[in-house]
């Protein structure tokens, strides 16, 4: 079967959308980090597909997909330890806990 | 590759040299060593800034085109050291007693990671190095943010921050993966530019292009993406507080210039420059009447910097030579005056806890001199003449005036009666400082080394930057002599 590249543009825009949806919607911050990192994994997908299908004698896509992907693993890092942080001022990690700087 | 070409990064390596010696020593010194860290660490960078601004640029790109290193990117590398300069100043008594002293070697090394983050972006022709740079500069940011572990705002301010920065790259991400769909696989601002140009105006690029200013638009908190802003700015340490609210934002400014200008100029600058028409204007509005109401002096200063953001920006609606000078010396003249208010409250802060506006009341029987330089910040930031706060404005409305588009007087004007708005709340600090009959609360402060050095240099600032016209020469130089900054160079 030969698929096209919408077969493969479609389920990146639904994981970016996904993503925004979890960001809003979610109350953990886990969870939170998690949507995050699908919006950060589609627009790595988006970069691989148009590579491949639009420019596949170049490699300048996949290789900024690699360094997306370090730069996704730093940010989870430096995420999870202020998570940590956080969880040890609260007791959990509820984002309704961490509201206490408002207007 | 050979490695001579990382001798044509020459304020890069500055900055990496640096980080290099305050790290050896930060690790390798016993306790007598690390009390003069916070010395060795403020000379040297005091230093490798004078040399920054002596060496002239070599004009050379470097990575087959991906780094430039142009005098117009150098001339901003050393207005922000200049301000880097004066929050290690700022920080030096912070750092050296309580409970952060155990850390000040780590509190340098992420302050120096980020201004090398920040070179990158600044310097970068191609969108892998300006990503890079972006994350570089913000993620030891962040963690700059939760600084002040054992309270409980730092952290919180750290969380919202980090979420609010992965979010708003993840945004430009998309965004660049788009605008990659018609680049014709090259990401180098210049073929792109060629690429773009040659084509037609098309609907999923303005997608795009709407994506990328709402990516860095997070970086410089535009009003709609401002949310995060002045949480981060209360929950922060004071001194990086001023440093993400002068250092990141110039930074990110002249890059969002040089990209917006250079690769989207041609073809579609009508788009983009109507989505920033609307920003502008909603930033300047809104970043003034939310000032109006605060009372804690860091979130006054947040919103306050985010008006200020807006009038930054008006350099990139008017373009070309004229704009991005006008915008390098309102960063530098920013960069004084902004940095000049938050040393005054940084000092007050260190030393009585206090930080609402009601306990500046009376400020001036008991602390003169730091009444009298509070004032001219103010009037600075206000843009009062004939401090250099007036000069810079005047700049920057004449580089948008200087296109002759009816839009843009409009764009003019609504910054003009804004002007005046935030006249009304600079100036509340003034009457609870000067006019206020109120016993003051806070009692004589004695400011240390440190905290005079910059109060002065930010004072000296804040004077003559406007009277000497050597500075704004030296931004305007900088610009017309670096061609490859803006123009689109056809092979």
């Amino acid at each position: 079967m030969d698929l096209s590249m919408l077969w493969y543009l479609v389920p990146s825009v639904l994981m970016f959308v996904c993503g925004i949806y979890g960001f809003m919607t979610r109350k953990n911050l886990i969870a939170i980090l998690i949507s995050l990192e699908l919006m950060l994994n589609s627009a790595d997908l988006n970069f691989v597909i148009f590579n491949r299908y639009l420019y596949p004698g170049s490699m300048e896509g996949m290789v900024f997909t690699l360094f997306a992907i370090a730069l996704a693993a730093a940010e989870t890092a430096v995420a999870i330890a202020i998570i940590i942080n956080i969880y040890r001022a609260v007791g959990n990690t509820d984002i309704n806990e961490v509201k206490q700087m408002r207007f | 590759m050979t490695y001579s070409q990382f001798g044509h990064m020459i304020p890069e390596m500055i900055i990496l040299g640096i980080f290099i010696l305050v790290f050896l020593f930060d690790t390798f010194s016993n306790e007598n060593g690390k009390k003069i860290l916070t010395p060795f660490t403020t000379i040297l960078f005091g230093l490798g800034t004078i040399a920054i601004w002596v060496i002239p640029a070599s004009g050379e790109t470097v990575f087959g085109g991906m780094y430039i290193n142009d005098s117009a990117t150098n001339a901003i590398k050393a207005i922000l050291n200049v301000g880097v300069f004066i929050v290690l100043l700022q920080a030096a008594k912070w750092l050296n007693d309580g409970e952060a002293v155990v850390r000040k070697g780590e509190f340098y090394e992420l302050l120096l990671v980020t201004v090398f983050g920040m070179y990158l972006m600044v310097s970068a022709r191609h969108f892998l190095l300006f990503i890079i740079g972006l994350e570089s500069a913000s993620l030891p940011l962040a963690a700059l943010v939760a600084f002040n572990k054992k309270r409980y705002e730092s952290n919180e301010a750290a969380i919202k921050y980090i979420m609010t920065a992965v979010f708003s790259s993840a945004v430009l991400l998309v965004g660049l993966s788009f605008v990659y769909a018609f680049s014709g696989g090259s990401l180098y601002f210049n073929d792109l530019a060629i690429t773009i140009s040659q084509g037609e105006m098309s609907g999923l690029l303005l997608v795009a292009l709407a994506f990328m200013i709402a990516g860095i638009g997070f970086k410089l908190s535009l009003v709609p993406f401002h949310l995060w802003t002045a949480d981060v700015y209360q929950g922060a340490p004071t001194a990086v507080t001023s440093f993400l609210s002068v250092v990141s934002k110039g930074a990110a400014a002249f890059a969002f210039f040089v990209i917006f200008t250079q690769c989207f100029g041609a073809v579609y600058s009508d788009a983009w420059e109507w989505m920033m028409y609307g920003v502008i204007i909603l930033t300047i509005t809104i970043g003034n009447l939310f000032a109006i109401r605060q009372k804690n002096m860091k979130r006054f200063m947040a919103f306050s910097s985010i008006s200020q953001a807006g009038y930054i920006m008006l350099g990139v609606m008017a373009g070309e030579t004229l704009g991005l000078s006008a915008l390098m010396f309102y960063v530098f003249v920013y960069v004084v005056s902004n940095l000049g208010a938050f040393l005054v409250i940084n000092t007050i802060e260190e030393q009585t806890g206090y930080l609402s506006m009601d306990d500046y009341n009376g400020l001036h029987k008991t602390n003169p001199w730091l009444s009298f330089a509070m004032t001219l910040a103010m009037f600075s930031l206000a843009g009062i003449p004939p401090f250099a706060g007036f000069f810079s404005k005047i700049l920057i409305f004449t580089s948008v005036t200087s296109t002759n588009s009816w839009a843009l007087y409009m764009l003019v004007l609504v910054a003009l009666i804004n002007t005046i708005i935030s006249l009304y709340y600079y100036l509340l600090v003034v009457k609870a400082m000067w006019i206020s009959s109120d016993q003051p609360k806070v009692g004589a402060i004695k400011t240390f080394r440190c905290e005079k050095v910059g109060l002065w240099l930010c004072v000296a600032g804040i004077v003559f930057f406007g009277l000497v016209p050597y500075i704004y020469q030296y931004c305007y130089d900088a610009v017309v002599n670096s061609v490859r900054i803006l123009e689109v160079i056809v092979p």
